[in-house]
């Protein structure tokens, strides 16, 4: 399970870096978005996968599944959805201000 | 002795009450109570100096950062006493000079926040027994000479002449910081006095002469030796106080007392021998050349003092030879150039202090310092005229002042080098050195009666002068007279100094030679007729013909090509060294976000790729794996498919949509892997952020399909594997490795330490509740700059601003 996970996020994080490469700021920041699913999925697995019951003392199970990893994706989730959003928002005024959002076509001032 | 310590931050706690004060007393008045400061300071080292003379040292340690060898230790021997003396004193009196010399127009209040934190720095410098603690503060000296030599930073020559004098001592610095760290690395200790303990065992190691050279490199820039010498003329665009101060008296000497403290690390090797004695005369002779043809009196000082550090270097440089052999009968004389060097550095500080504070009152008094236009000022300034008078001819070897002493005992140690057998010293290098000697102290003569001559006699030209020439203010008058009164009064008692300050700072630079016999000679103005004294006469004939006939030989300035000058080196190196590095910049720096991507990824593959393959980290355990099941593999390579279908996606709501798919996937994955909380968050804000997304694509256009070239794409391709690869591998290779027990069960004792049952919770809301409200301030962050971007509207000025 963990080998075959630890691929999957490889393949998550291929894409994402590669939608990360693009010229187009939507693709960019579908990118990061992607690139968080994967290091959410990496961080589940280095804390062992399956491996007791729910994080719920109330379940009086023997052992407990590692409750670390699963905090620190509960704050990574939340925020890369700000961070996404407000991406988001800062590409729609770009694009408001610019008329672009090709990044290519987005670079500097040119008295600079 | 925590008192010494102390010291050193009492000027640097007058610096921070300063501002508050100077906006209460908006006048002059303020320098009153930052004088009081360096007052106190003297009085109280002063009331030391007996003590000190009797061979007490004091030392004191606050332990800081112990396990690196750092630690603030400060240590008070005899040549730490005779700086700190001169610092507190000479900064007393500058103070006291500046009351009257700057125009309560200026920024008091920022000039005595940056003198104050010089001369805490200073102190610092000198009372600093651990090498890291004294670099910082040496590195502090230049940078509040900076400020106060761009003082007056509206004038571009003002920022050049900062910039120069920044660049080049702390170049120097950080050199010096290289040498010190060799210096621990070989004897494993930052303190000096343990380093001077042990140093005899290291002189063979290959970093020692590295070390050493690096050491003086530090010193050399800082008391403008050449060819480091040339950003003290351009320093002088300083207020004349702080030339006085800094550029004459205290910071240009912090190499010199670098190069004291050191003697008896380095001295004695052959090649500190020649480095420091031979760049100390070069400098000597070639500052006399250079000062004779200034036309502008602070030039001319400048130049000046270049030459006179130069003479006290090349002391120090001679007097080490004593330590070759170490102590014996006949290695003693030698040491008497490293007395003469001490007592020539605290005359130098008397007289040149004085001629500066002169300079300073004539250029206050008529408006100009162009000795051209300046002439005839005696019987208008008469006070003024004697200052100049004492202080000239001090500087010109001329008794009955302290210079004449100091240059006797100068030509006789460069006298008696020449009957030096060691370090393969023929008898072409021995007489070199007193002829050049020689020569340098005729032309010092000749400038130092260009300063008294021109300036105070000749014809007196007042239409060419700013302002009626008058005298001085008696306040701006009584600190030079102070100094000129030090001039004479040296001459007279010159024993005094030599048992109660020098004395003390010979043990500090010999140990080896503590109390031995011959090391603090008596000093007398008459010694008989021998060689030293026809040497000065010789000046004096000379010197007296040469500036006779000075307009004569004038001429040959201008012959020589000086448009090839050192200076102009530097300037070139400096405006070749901007073009390159904004070359350099301009071609990583595109301006284009992929560009800046690609070196970070490829910078990520190197460095975590190539440090599995160096270190052959690869042992992948999948032992540990947990069981899968048959629905577990579908949605597996559902997402795998999903993700990859995104690259080709023809339309953005595509995109979108398979974007959600592995949204929802792996909030499936989390119930799977026993994360219920997870499972919900990740619900809700896949869902929150695909709506976003819809939203956001109502404003934007359609994307474009991106137009690159086939090889672009198979760039990106291989970047792109390659970054998802390397984190694959080096997950695996982590979950086969697990070094460590995993800390959570800590947190399985929830109920007890929590109170809550849903451990994620407890984690969330109280073991780590810090976190989280921080991560809410930065949603709350996101939340403004969301609002922000879309409510704002910018101004038609805004591109103005931008730029």
């Amino acid at each position: 399970m963990e080998t075959i996970i630890t691929i999957l996020v490889g393949v998550l994080v291929t894409v994402a870096v590669y939608l990360l490469l693009s010229k187009s700021l939507v693709r960019v920041i579908l990118g990061t978005a992607i690139l968080s699913h994967a290091v959410h999925l990496l961080l589940m697995t280095m804390g062992g996968l399956k491996k007791g019951a729910v994080p719920l003392l109330g379940e009086n199970a023997e052992s407990y599944t590692d409750a670390l990893p699963q905090a620190l994706i509960l704050t990574a989730i939340v925020i890369s959805f700000a961070v996404t959003s407000f991406l988001l928002v800062l590409a729609y005024r770009t694009y408001k201000e610019t008329g672009s959002d090709n990044l290519a076509t987005l670079r500097g001032f040119k008295d600079e | 002795m925590l008192a010494i310590t102390i010291a050193i931050f009492i000027p640097f706690m007058a610096a921070l009450f300063v501002p508050f004060i100077y906006k209460r007393v908006r006048s002059r008045n303020i320098g009153w109570f930052v004088m009081s400061v360096p007052l106190v300071l003297f009085i109280y080292l002063a009331s030391l100096i007996p003590a000190v003379a009797g061979g007490k040292t004091y030392i004191h340690t606050i332990k800081w950062i112990d396990s690196a060898g750092i630690n603030f230790t400060t240590y008070l021997d005899g040549l730490s006493m005779i700086f700190g003396l001169l610092i507190t004193g000479v900064g007393s009196l500058v103070i006291l000079y500046s009351i009257y010399y700057l125009s309560e127009r200026e920024a008091l209040g920022r000039f005595y926040v940056y003198l104050l934190m010089f001369m805490g720095s200073m102190l610092g410098v000198i009372f600093s027994d651990n090498l890291m603690v004294l670099y910082v503060f040496w590195e502090l000296t230049s940078i509040s000479s900076f400020l106060l030599i761009a003082f007056w930073y509206h004038r571009k020559k003002s920022r050049y002449g900062a910039q120069k004098s920044m660049l080049i001592t702390v170049s120097g610095g950080v050199g010096m910081l290289a040498g010190f760290i060799m210096l621990y690395t070989m004897t494993g200790s930052y303190s000096v006095r343990e380093i001077i303990g042990t140093i005899g065992q290291y002189t063979n190691e290959s970093l020692f002469l590295p070390a050493m050279l690096l050491v003086l490199l530090g010193a050399f820039t800082k008391s403008a030796q050449f060819p480091f010498h040339i950003w003290l003329p351009d320093a002088m665009e300083a207020p004349t106080p702080v030339s006085a101060y800094l550029h004459s008296a205290t910071m240009v000497k912090a190499g010199i007392y670098l190069v004291a403290r050191f003697t008896p690390v380095f001295g004695g090797e052959a090649v500190w021998f020649y480095t420091v004695t031979g760049v100390g005369i070069f400098t000597l002779f070639w500052g006399s050349v250079n000062a004779v043809r200034q036309t502008d009196l602070k030039a001319l000082l400048a130049y000046s003092t270049i030459s006179q550090l130069g003479l006290i270097m090349s002391l120090f440089g001679l007097g080490s030879a004593a330590l070759n052999e170490g102590y014996s009968a006949d290695s003693v004389i030698y040491t008497q150039a490293t007395f003469a060097a001490l007592f020539h550095l605290i005359n130098h500080s008397t007289f040149k202090g004085a001629l500066f504070m002169v300079v300073g009152i004539v250029d206050h008094q008529v408006g100009t310092r162009d000795i051209r236009r300046l002439g005839g000022l005696m019987s208008l300034m008469p006070v003024t005229f004697t200052i100049a008078v004492i202080g000239s001819f001090s500087m010109a070897g001329l008794p009955p002042f302290n210079g004449f002493l100091s240059k006797e005992m100068f030509f006789e140690s460069v006298l008696i080098i020449r009957n030096l057998d060691i370090f393969a010293m023929g008898p072409v290098w021995g007489s070199l050195i007193p002829v050049v000697a020689w020569l340098a102290s005729v032309l010092t003569f000749v400038y130092s009666m260009i300063i008294v001559f021109q300036t105070f006699l000749g014809k007196h030209q007042p239409d060419r002068l700013d302002r009626k020439a008058i005298e001085a203010p008696v306040g701006m008058l009584i600190a030079p007279l102070i100094l000129a009164l030090f001039v004479v009064g040296i001459f007279f008692f010159p024993n005094v100094v030599g048992n109660y300050l020098l004395r003390p700072a010979m043990t500090a630079v010999y140990p080896p030679f503590e109390g031995a016999e011959g090391l603090v000679p008596h000093i007398a103005a008459w010694h008989g007729f021998n060689a030293p004294i026809i040497m000065t006469i010789g000046v004096i004939v000379v010197g007296a013909l040469l500036y006779t006939y000075l307009r004569y030989w004038r001429g040959i300035y201008s012959l020589a090509p000086m448009r090839w000058n050192l200076d102009s080196m530097y300037n070139g190196l400096l405006t070749q060294t901007e073009k390159a590095s904004s070359f350099l910049t301009r071609t990583y720096m595109t301006g284009y976000l992929r560009d800046y991507l690609v070196y970070i990824f490829v910078f990520f593959i190197l460095t975590v790729g190539g440090g599995l393959l160096w270190t052959g980290g690869f042992s992948i355990d999948l032992s540990n794996d947990a069981p899968i099941t048959i629905s577990e593999y579908i949605i597996i390579f559902v997402m795998m498919g999903a993700s990859i279908a995104i690259i080709f996606a023809k339309s953005r709501i595509t995109a979108i949509l398979l974007n959600g798919v592995l949204g929802y996937s792996i909030a499936i994955l989390f119930v799977v892997f026993r994360a219920p909380d997870l499972a919900l968050t990740q619900i809700i804000v896949e869902t929150v952020t695909t709506a976003l997304f819809l939203l956001c694509f109502y404003f934007l256009p359609e994307w474009s399909k991106e137009k690159t070239t086939r090889s672009l794409k198979v760039f990106k391709g291989i970047i792109a594997i390659s970054v998802g690869t390397v984190v694959t591998v080096l997950a695996l290779v982590v979950q086969g490795n697990k070094m460590f027990e995993s800390i959570s069960v800590y947190f399985e004792n929830a109920y007890e330490l929590a109170g809550g049952k849903n451990i994620v919770n407890t984690i969330l809301g109280d073991f780590r509740a810090f976190d989280t409200m921080l991560e809410v301030v930065v949603l709350f962050i996101a939340g403004i700059g969301v609002f922000t971007l879309i409510k704002l509207k910018a101004g038609k000025g805004d591109e103005d601003v931008e730029d």
